[in-house]
């Protein structure tokens, strides 16, 4: 019964939809306002709807109700309960109804909060998330029915992937799909932008909140994904360039130069077809992301049983969306009159370059992961583009656009001063050297490459603090005067600085941990030790272990660093038998400088076990690098001119000074 | 500056970077492809020495013997047409099995395939796009379909 009712929600949630898409846009085209407010309860209703569908798949994982098809293909009675939950969204037509139960999420949230936004731009707005809505709805309703019953209920369920039970990725799916849908939010806006033919200044502050809610939460989906991999494959790497990885990627690179550029948009009132077609591009990006992924045309752990019905369909939405839209673009972008005039040094240019950088760094991922695809397709043979392209074209986008981040703040807007910004740049360069000379002290065997991207860190570090600095007026005013800005600095500018400094860190992470990384492979009988990086690894034997719903053999490793204990580690190899699978659970033990990443093989005849230790430098940083900028994100989101509402707070920036405009 | 000019300057660097990129992107791709072979393109190609590529197929029954102490492992790869021999030092990924697909990375050097990387499926229901095709092209996944029955990893799911 329940069941059911989750299904007819659904398809009450598709007819709301369908009103919802026409009569709020009929009646913007003829300002009739009567029209205009359907949209806002049509928003609040489809929202409901849907919560009560995937309320009601919830309740089937639950209460583990395998006349369901989809529960009894993808959970198990013996499951744990948080697995039992996130069993919810770890299968195809789950997920596709975790994306529209966002999506309708974030529709909802702009009838609730947007009162106050020009009543036509709303109705256009919530008009195109309901066109997209119907996309989705019909999609789940036709092709991926998550409701479908058995006639005869098996006992027991078929499991889900263990890979896929782990508490990290039980919360990817849901803060990657927010992260993705959050750009449906920017695209809804630039859509219904190009109905009106107006983009202005109060658009760009409308858009802004939302593509930063979806980046930050696209940057904590992704980081959450790459550190499963890290600890749950056990090749002691954290990412891939594995076009899974890549498909989440693009996106956030595209959200970031999106990001950017409704800053332009919002300051100074340029660059407005360009983050019209930034915000195109970064959906459907976003689509392009989920239908990859879902479809079945790659490799991976996430893909699900491909159907020849879904593919078609999916390709006939990706065809609509993304070609409609950059049709309606080609056709009213002209109508978007440029503002303000700038030189090619200023902070309008060094937002533009950050945009031509990420979007090329976006097409390269695009073309590298498209690639495969494409010369299968024209029976050109089949291959694989992986790192080593990435990263050849990767590291020489990359390094200018992190030394160019330093210097962007400190130009002012319209025409800035190089030589000037350069001048109070020279603490950053200094430590740069210092951190480059350093770190080959250290090491003794540096790559120039890495080498370069210790002190390029230390160099965007230092810049972002010393821009900071400068802002506060440290060491030329008072203390207590440098305090009182200090803590007057607008949030949006505490976010950029945050989210600058994070990137720094990540960066100093990703450097250090593929540069000197020490891997080691051997067999080892119980007390047999091997010496990683100065760091001593005793092993000493293997249990077996029992967990809710696995068997595993636990070794048992000693780790010391100069004949001192410093931590046990133990990593598992678990067998799930209701899946039939094993799976790697590496053992870490994360410390400021490196972890310490143990991972245990198989047993040969003589009581030998395989083992796999390493050593991977400053690696924790990527994810404490990842937090950072997501903090910058949140605090920049909860500046109050991003509330809607708030009168802007002119005074206060005034009293400021003269310091540069907030970013 | 004239609003045209300055246009055309950021036009320009737009330009430059583009064509930076797409140069980029060329050098990388030319070196940095990894094509995908069958055993049967392995043994019957000539292949050109000391390029990386993958080769992929099922893990040949009573083929996998492992060196003990040095932690290394060889198999054969085989599509049921031909078979190469495979050297790989590590740990194998978990689901690597006997008559199961794989698909290795490596170089082949004198006949044998030093592999640096292993990859398995994820799942048991599912094979490698890659290694499907390569055993069709050997005319044998039929035939294997059969050997391994309804319990076989080749069938798709089968709606109820």
């Amino acid at each position: 019964m329940i069941p059911e009712l989750g299904h007819f929600a659904l398809i009450l949630a598709l007819s709301v939809a369908l009103i919802q898409a026409v009569v709020p846009l009929v009646g913007a085209q003829r300002g009739d306002a009567q029209w205009m407010a359907v949209a806002r309860p049509a928003a609040l209703v489809q929202f409901v709807l849907v919560a009560i569908a995937f309320a009601c798949l919830t309740q089937a994982y639950v209460t583990s109700d395998f006349s369901v098809l989809n529960v009894a293909r993808n959970s198990h009675s013996a499951k744990p309960m948080l697995y039992k939950i996130s069993g919810v969204w770890a299968n195809h037509e789950g997920s596709m109804l975790l994306w529209v139960l966002i999506l309708a999420l974030f529709g909802s949230a702009v009838a609730a909060f947007g009162r106050n936004l020009p009543q036509a731009l709303g109705a256009r707005v919530l008009s195109v998330q309901a066109m997209i809505g119907i996309g989705f709805l019909a999609f789940i309703l036709f092709t991926s029915n998550p409701f479908e019953r058995l006639l005869v209920a098996p006992a027991d369920g078929r499991g889900l992937n263990p890979l896929l039970q782990d508490p990290g990725l039980a919360f990817h799916p849901p803060f990657l799909y927010l992260g993705y849908v959050g750009f449906s939010m920017a695209f809804s806006f630039a859509i219904a932008a190009l109905i009106e033919g107006r983009v202005d200044a109060t658009w760009a502050r409308w858009v802004r909140p939302w593509t930063l809610a979806a980046w930050s939460f696209l940057t904590v989906g992704i980081g959450l994904g790459s550190w499963w991999a890290y600890y749950e494959l056990g090749w002691g790497g954290w990412w891939f360039w594995d076009p899974v990885e890549n498909a989440s990627f693009m996106p956030w690179l595209a959200g970031t130069a999106l990001l950017h550029s409704s800053v332009v948009v919002e300051k100074r009132d340029t660059l407005k077809g360009w983050t019209v077609f930034l915000a195109i591009v970064a959906f459907s990006l976003s689509l392009l992301g989920t239908f990859l992924v879902r479809s079945g045309v790659l490799t991976s752990v996430h893909t699900f049983a491909a159907d020849p019905a879904r593919g078609v369909f999916i390709l006939a939405l990706l065809i609509i969306v993304i070609g409609g839209s950059l049709a309606l673009f080609a056709v009213r972008a002209p109508a978007l009159r440029a503002g303000g005039l700038f030189q090619p040094i200023s902070r309008e240019g060094g937002l533009l370059l950050n945009n031509l950088i990420m979007t090329t760094a976006a097409a390269a991922v695009l073309l590298g992961t498209l690639y495969p695809l494409f010369l299968d397709a024209v029976g050109g043979g089949k291959v694989s583009v992986g790192a080593p392209f990435f990263n050849a074209v990767f590291i020489p986008l990359m390094v200018p656009m992190l030394a160019a981040m330093a210097v962007g703040p400190f130009l002012a807007w319209k025409r800035g001063d190089l030589g000037g910004a350069l001048g109070r740049l020279k603490a950053a360069l200094m430590i740069a050297l210092a951190v480059a000379v350093g770190t080959w002290f250290v090491v003794a065997d540096g790559s120039v490459l890495a080498l370069l991207g210790m002190a390029v860190a230390a160099w965007l570090f230092v810049g972002t603090a010393s821009e900071l600095a400068a802002r506060v007026r440290l060491f030329r005013v008072p203390m207590a005067e440098s305090l009182r800005r200090l803590v007057h600095l607008q949030r949006a500018s505490w976010g950029m600085t945050i989210a600058h400094a994070g990137l720094a860190v990540t960066v100093a992470g990703m450097t250090a941990s593929a540069a000197w990384k020490t891997e080691s492979i051997q067999t080892m009988q119980p007390g047999d030790s091997v010496a990683v990086a100065g760091y001593t690894f005793t092993f000493r034997g293997a249990r077996r272990a029992a967990g809710p719903n696995y068997l595993a053999i636990r070794g048992t490793f000693e780790v010391s660093e100069d004949g001192r204990a410093l931590t046990t580690l133990y990593p598992e190899k678990r067998t799930y038998p209701v899946e039939g699978r094993p799976t790697t659970e590496a053992a870490i033990h994360s410390m400021f400088l490196g972890d310490l990443y143990a991972v245990i093989g198989d047993a040969d005849e003589k009581g030998g076990f395989v083992t796999r230790l390493y050593f991977n430098p400053l690696l924790a940083w990527i994810w404490a690098g990842a937090l950072i900028m997501v903090a910058g994100g949140v605090v920049s989101l909860s500046d109050r001119r991003h509330r809607i509402g708030a009168p802007a707070r002119r005074q206060r920036a005034a009293a400021g000074g003269a310091q540069p405009a907030a970013s | 500056m004239k609003r045209k000019h300055r246009r055309l300057t950021f036009v320009f660097l737009g330009f430059l970077l583009v064509a930076t990129a797409a140069a980029l992107v060329l050098t990388a791709f030319e070196d940095n492809i990894v094509f995908f072979h069958s055993p049967t393109d392995v043994v019957e190609k000539k292949l050109p020495p000391d390029r990386r590529m993958r080769i992929g197929g099922l893990v040949e029954e009573g083929s996998v013997e492992k060196n003990v102490g040095e932690a290394r492992v060889t198999f054969r790869i085989t599509d049921l047409a031909n078979t190469v021999k495979v050297t790989y030092r590590g740990l194998l990924p978990d689901l690597f099995r006997e008559g199961q697909g794989v698909v290795a990375e490596g170089r082949l050097r004198d006949g044998i395939f030093h592999a640096d990387e292993v990859l398995a499926k994820h799942d048991e229901n599912y094979m490698p796009p890659e290694v499907a095709d390569a055993l069709k092209k050997s005319g044998k996944w039929k035939h294997l379909e059969e050997a391994l029955g309804d319990a076989g990893p080749l069938k798709g799911e089968t709606r109820k």
